[in-house]
């Protein structure tokens, strides 16, 4: 599949954006701080990143303009249902902030909203994963690991983003670097579970199947429909992604999981909120979501359409 | 509304497409693009149509919107290899996942007769329908920042304009060697299902489940005997009486300096 840019930033600034505000709620809940520090800069980066990815989502359509249309069709389909779910996630994500910003609470009802913030937050997360799980003419999407990895990515990347707000703001980084640490480790045993199985997939449909031809033998393509490329080779078809997979799965790995994994372990051996532990645990968050940008590319660019067996390709 | 009808009748329009004797000469796909363009999902834009590096639109290659593409497939190996030219465009699916993965509710599928069609005007141009269907059938069209698709001419098939035996798909009408049919292929009497029925026609990707109601009818086999082609018993081994090829060893003075000057 071709990897629109577009829509990279937009899965993976929302999963952060969602995620850092699933922490924000956590923190409240757990410790009752309500630093304004923490909320100063939290909601609006967290907001700021829901938003920016949402705005660039629409980038790629091709009527921006009727984009509020996309949510009226939640009965069938996973797009309306996480664009409806994104904007309901607005209400108590934006009560949760005042209460928390300007009021300089975030206990009783402020907190009630917070903890509705976080569940809307990981639905839509999932209704974003569910958009591509559904597609059954991706088996690389299609199968049962798409939502845990959208959803471990989200809290990984979150709570790499919150670290920094608690160190900023001289809180117990303890607390937060263990889980957001454990989401890490889970998002990468997903994340290879999801490589091994579907590197050795059986295929979902052949050549064969696609044409009928199978029992006049192996089906290959002579003649393509036109001399230059279709619509579908165009947007189905990338095999770049494929090519560099192996290093680029490395590249995920060292910025996504070695690097943050390391900072988080330095912080959880040596105590301590200073401003060495502000720029460790900031340099954690920006590795992090490098590797989660780069394991999203790989995700659409590796990931072979089923239609692309009319152009050439034996199977998928 | 993209959820599927739940009251469809019993009304399955459709193509039947005769492998055994498509020519591919694409006369379908052009007749195609000719009705459609000025027709129900108007216009098929192109794209640098007349200068392939142009790139006048920032697009390297000429291309365009089209509902019917032919492709040309060679299956089997040496002596028994086959080459089979192969239509490809909407099959208007009974349970299509283009239709409901769609968030607006501008791709929809007729109640009355099964036929799948985009509202250009709800479409906001998200290309999620093109990514659900497996047949490869929609293409987006940039420049009016929507997807279209073959519409089985539901603007020609309905149009009492036109006169009866004219209100067939452009694709159907068309084709000069008369691969294509088109009908009813939820009526079991109906022309269509008796081909369908007669000529054992098939599914495309039956194993992805969205239930494509065209069907292709297979390629016959290969006929090899003589008495396949209705041809004379003596005939029988005429291929074996044929020389395999021509020796010009004997040759020799002028024509010998001929025939190694034109073997050079």
């Amino acid at each position: 599949m071709h990897p629109a840019l577009s829509v990279i930033f937009f899965t993976t600034a929302s999963g952060a954006g969602y995620g850092l505000l699933v922490w924000l709620a956590l923190h409240a809940a757990l410790t009752g701080d309500a630093n304004p520090l923490i909320g100063w800069i939290g909601f609006p980066l967290a907001l700021g990143l829901v938003t920016a990815g949402l705005l660039s989502s629409t980038f790629h359509l091709g009527h921006p303009e009727r984009a509020w249309r996309a949510m009226s069709q939640w009965r069938s389909s996973w797009l309306s249902r996480e664009g409806l779910l994104a904007v309901l996630t607005y209400i108590p994500a934006l009560l949760f902030a005042v209460g928390w910003v300007l009021l300089g609470r975030n206990d009783g009802l402020w907190m009630l909203a917070g903890a509705v913030a976080a569940i809307l937050a990981l639905v839509t997360v999932y209704c974003t994963a569910m958009i591509y799980q559904c597609l059954k003419t991706i088996p690389r999407w299609h199968n049962g690991f798409t939502v845990p990895g959208y959803l471990a990515m989200a809290m990984a990347t979150g709570g790499l983003w919150i670290l920094p707000l608690l160190a900023l703001s001289g809180s117990d980084l303890q607390t937060m670097a263990l889980p957001t640490m454990g989401f890490l480790l889970l998002s990468a045993a997903i994340k290879w579970r999801y490589w091994t199985a579907t590197d050795n997939a059986a295929p979902t449909a052949t050549s064969g199947t696609a044409t009928g031809l199978a029992n006049l033998g192996t089906v290959r393509l002579l003649e393509g429909p036109t001399t230059s490329e279709t619509y579908v080779m165009r947007e189905m078809g990338y095999r770049i992604g494929r090519k560099h997979a192996v290093k680029l799965r490395r590249l995920a790995g060292f910025f996504g999981l070695v690097i943050p994994v390391a900072v988080l372990a330095a912080v959880l051996a040596m105590p301590g909120s200073g401003i060495m532990a502000s720029g460790l645990v900031l340099l954690a968050a920006i590795s992090g979501s490098i590797g989660v940008v780069l394991e999203r590319w790989l995700y659409f660019a590796e990931a072979k359409h089923v239609s692309t067996l009319y152009y050439g390709e034996e199977f998928a | 509304m993209t959820c599927l009808p739940t009251t469809a009748g019993s009304k399955k329009l459709g193509l039947v497409i005769d492998l055994d004797i498509c020519v591919g000469c694409h006369a379908c796909a052009v007749n195609c693009k000719e009705w459609n363009t000025s027709g129900h999902s108007a216009p098929l834009t192109d794209w640098n149509a007349y200068s392939d590096d142009a790139e006048e639109d920032g697009d390297e290659g000429a291309w365009g919107v089209w509902f019917n593409r032919i492709h040309t497939y060679e299956a089997g190996e040496g002596e028994d290899a086959r080459t089979v030219h192969f239509p490809r465009s909407c099959l208007h699916c009974e349970t299509p996942d283009c239709v409901t993965v769609c968030p607006t509710g501008a791709s929809y599928k007729r109640a009355e007769d099964g036929i799948v069609l985009v509202n250009a005007d709800l479409c906001i141009g998200c290309k999620l329908c093109s990514w659900a269907c497996p047949y490869g059938a929609r293409e987006y069209d940039k420049t009016e920042g929507v997807m279209k698709k073959c519409t089985l001419c539901v603007d020609k098939i309905y149009n009492e304009n036109l006169e009866e035996q004219d209100r067939v798909p452009a694709c159907v009408s068309t084709c000069p060697a008369g691969a294509r049919h088109f009908g009813d292929l939820g009526d079991p009497d109906s022309d269509v299902s008796q081909l369908v029925a007669e000529r054992q026609g098939y599914e495309l990707m039956p194993e992805m489940g969205y239930k494509p109601v065209n069907r292709y009818l297979p390629p016959r086999p290969r006929r090899t005997k003589a008495e396949d082609f209705g041809a004379p018993e003596r005939l029988a081994d005429l291929a074996q009486r044929v020389p395999a090829g021509e020796t010009t060893s004997d040759a020799s003075g002028l024509l010998g300096w001929l025939d190694t000057m034109l073997s050079r």
